[in-house]
């Protein structure tokens, strides 16, 4: 996966995965990101840098947050923005991917944005698409969500500074979560001193150890001395396939709540990648406690979003090097 | 009477265990002798295989063809062309074609087509239930009259009740039951072997449970109805062990595996290439270890192409959603070959997993240069060394994780009942 998204000088050419990104090129998001969000925070929220340049949001799946955040980013960074949100279903009478994608290609824009509910579907356009078009992974079905996993990324930075003493919790259905294998290979590039998976074993994926994280049954075990805590959504669908009894019970074992947060660092903050079920995998007294720092990732998405998209195109602020 | 003498080759026939430079006579169509010619025999063609492998047609437990229902991918001419240019003399056709092999007319039809274009000889397996649903019987004893071989269901039957009367019933047929080992449930809506690999691409995984349960609950049922069972496509170290267990207990059970079996594992998915999408998937390497032990000893009887030929497009999608399969019968005896390399064993032995082995399991008088059989003959160069690429390959499906690979022994001739169907007629 390293060679399709890195240019021969080791410079990202398409944005498909954290997995074989080195940390040096991760740090350089990050800083980069830092300076966008400086921007973020004056009067004036433009920036020229990809005026003329003209950005497609590829949305295979419905999505509100990641798509509104990627046209965010593109706008505050000048560039046009063009949002397909397509039914799978339309796709799937007929017109392939490929067809689709080379009709975009012939409308002459410069990146798609893309979310699909296939595993390397992002991969597979970068693959197929004609340079110097480039590729940003929105979501690829249950492989990897490698912006969130950055935005998280910058929020554990901004709360925590250094990455190496870090005990890092990801707590829920990791075996459907593109956003835990996303932060569990940024988390271990970026050296976090450890990586733990919390779940029912439904819902932890088999040999998941071999990416280098440790699992727990029990979230009282596994949030013990935790600096961070990752909550991920739980589906309604997992009900119905037999992966959990309800969302009742569900809570009463996994669900965040103020008593079981005791047992973490005392200085812990707990993360979500939205949307969150209340009262499912988290209380609301701790979603909208003192330790969440969820809406500040939403912030921290379209600063990152932009670096991203910044890097990708070749074009970067004043400062950043 | 139509003569032909095969001069000076390496003829090595497994099931004799014949392995010397000698000559090989065919007269109308069969293999007249071996060695010194008959007195007052004279060859109307004389082919020179000097350097040459002189073996048996190679028998192919599994071809799809593609025909009736899939002529984009294939058809009985095409892919039994490439049969015959790959050394294979005898196909088997699975009943999972459209319609479904349920039918005489069907199983006819793809007879008849198979004679007409007059290549590998196609044996078609009949399905076990109608529509291969797994609800009704299919009319067996009919179907065994057609000319169907064996029967097979390709899919799972979940009703269990219906296994054991369509085991029963097939028993009473006298017809081999050909078994696909996958439990209906377990990893069903997966396309990668469940492992490091399928968790890190994020891809729906299939237990090696899904394999092993179903072999368990088949080899119970084979043990109860007393049918003569053949397992398909074996993908698990551990189906390899309760397939010797049961074989030492003497049930009637032989089984076989793909050749990309013994090549790949689920590490070769990497990149998501979806020319590695097989089902059964590619398992662990230690489940490849165990089937290359389970050939070694025995326990599993045959090596076979499992060929699924598509065209580009069907390959041309993110991994989950394309076709699973492989255009495999360019690489079957090119594989088979690299196989005895590697493991070091004899050609006598290697050959047979591709001649006489499989031919014993559908009981037919083929993969054997037995004076008096149909001499269906491949003759190759255990020399020539050659690349896998598109252009070289003779199916119409192209769609190979083994392009780009390096080959030792490639096909000269290829004989069908004594008539060159491959190769330059020489001078």
């Amino acid at each position: 996966m390293n060679n399709l998204q890195l240019d021969q000088q080791g410079r990202l050419k398409h944005f498909l995965g954290i997995e074989g990104l080195t940390r040096s090129l991760l740090i350089e998001i990050l800083n980069t990101a830092a300076s966008f969000l400086s921007i973020d925070a004056k009067a004036v929220k433009k920036v020229p840098i990809l005026r003329g340049k003209t950005i497609v949001n590829l949305f295979f799946e419905p999505s509100t947050r990641t798509r509104t955040t990627f046209e965010l980013a593109a706008k505050r960074l000048s560039a046009d923005v063009l949002n397909f949100n397509i039914d799978t279903s339309s796709t799937s009478k007929g017109e392939t991917l490929i067809d689709m994608l080379h009709n975009l290609e012939a409308m002459h824009c410069d990146m798609f944005v893309v979310r699909h509910n296939a595993a390397g579907a992002a991969h597979f356009m970068a693959q197929h698409i004609t340079p110097p078009i480039r590729i940003i992974n929105a979501g690829d079905g249950e492989h990897e969500h490698p912006t969130q996993a950055m935005l998280d990324m910058y929020t554990i930075r901004q709360y925590k500074e250094d990455f190496t003493p870090l005990r890092v919790a990801i707590v829920g259905d990791i075996l459907h979560s593109r956003v835990a294998r996303s932060d569990i290979h940024a988390l271990t590039t970026l050296g976090a001193s450890e990586v733990r998976v919390v779940g029912p074993k439904t819902l932890i994926p088999t040999d998941i150890e071999q990416l280098g994280v440790k699992v727990f049954n029990s979230l009282k075990t596994g949030l013990r001395d935790i600096d961070v805590v990752i909550m991920l959504r739980l589906q309604r669908e997992r009900m119905q396939s037999a992966l959990l009894p309800s969302a009742h019970e569900y809570f009463q074992y996994y669900g965040l709540t103020e008593e079981v947060l005791r047992v973490t660092h005392p200085e812990a903050i707990v993360m979500h990648p939205g949307p969150i079920n209340r009262g499912v995998e988290i209380a609301s007294t701790v979603a909208d406690g003192k330790r969440a720092v969820i809406l500040q990732q939403v912030s921290n998405g379209i600063g990152v979003r932009m670096a991203i998209m910044a890097m990708i195109l070749g074009v970067m602020p004043e400062g950043t090097h | 009477m139509a003569t032909l003498s095969i001069l000076n080759g390496r003829v090595i026939d497994p099931a004799s265990h014949l392995d010397s430079v000698t000559d090989v006579h065919i007269a109308d169509g069969k293999i007249l002798a071996i060695g010194t010619s008959p007195p007052d025999f004279s060859a109307a063609l004389e082919i020179d295989a000097n350097n040459k492998i002189v073996c048996p047609g190679l028998v192919d437990l599994s071809v799809r063809l593609r025909e009736p229902g899939a002529l984009h991918k294939g058809t009985i001419l095409s892919e039994t062309r490439a049969a015959a240019a790959s050394g294979i003399t005898t196909v088997c056709c699975p009943p999972d074609t459209n319609p479904v092999i349920d039918t005489p007319a069907v199983a006819e039809l793809l007879q008849h087509r198979a004679i007409e274009t007059g290549m590998a000889k196609v044996f078609p397996l009949a399905a076990l239930t109608r529509g291969l649903k797994g609800e009704h019987l299919a009319e067996m004893g009919i179907l065994k009259e057609a000319g169907c071989i064996a029967v097979s269901n390709v899919l799972p039957i979940v009703n269990t009740q219906v296994l054991r009367h369509a085991l029963e019933y097939a028993a009473t047929c006298e017809m081999t039951v050909f078994l696909h080992a996958v439990d209906p449930w377990l990893g069903c809506h997966g396309c990668a072997h469940e492992g490091a690999m399928s968790t890190r691409l994020g891809l729906s995984g299939i237990p090696e449970t899904a394999e092993t349960i179903e072999v368990a609950r088949d080899l119970l049922l084979i043990e109860m109805t007393g049918v003569r069972a053949h397992f398909c496509r074996l993908s698990t170290a551990r189906a390899v062990s309760l397939i010797k267990e049961a074989q030492a207990k003497g049930l009637p059970v032989t089984a076989d595996v793909s050749t990309h079996h013994l090549f790949l594992t689920d590490m070769d998915i990497k990149n998501y290439d979806s020319q590695c999408h097989v089902s059964p998937p590619l398992r662990a390497e230690h489940d490849k270890v165990g089937l290359r032990e389970g050939l070694l000893q025995g326990n599993i009887n045959a090596l076979c192409s499992d060929h699924q030929p598509h065209e580009a497009d069907a390959k041309l999608c993110p991994f989950a959603m394309t076709a699973s399969g492989i255009s495999a019968l360019d690489s079957l005896l090119p594989l088979t070959l690299r196989f005895a390399e590697e493991m070091q064993i004899d050609l006598i032995t290697a050959l047979g997993y591709v001649t006489y082995q499989p031919a014993q399991i559908l009981g037919i008088e083929a993969g054997t240069l037995a004076i008096g059989n149909f001499a269906d003959v491949c003759i190759f160069d255990p020399n020539s060394l050659w690349t896998l690429s598109p252009n070289n390959m003779h199916s119409i499906g192209h769609n190979s994780p083994f392009l780009g690979w390096d080959f030792k022994g490639k096909v000269s001739y290829t004989l069908i009942n004594g008539k060159m169907v491959f190769g330059m007629v020489p001078k």
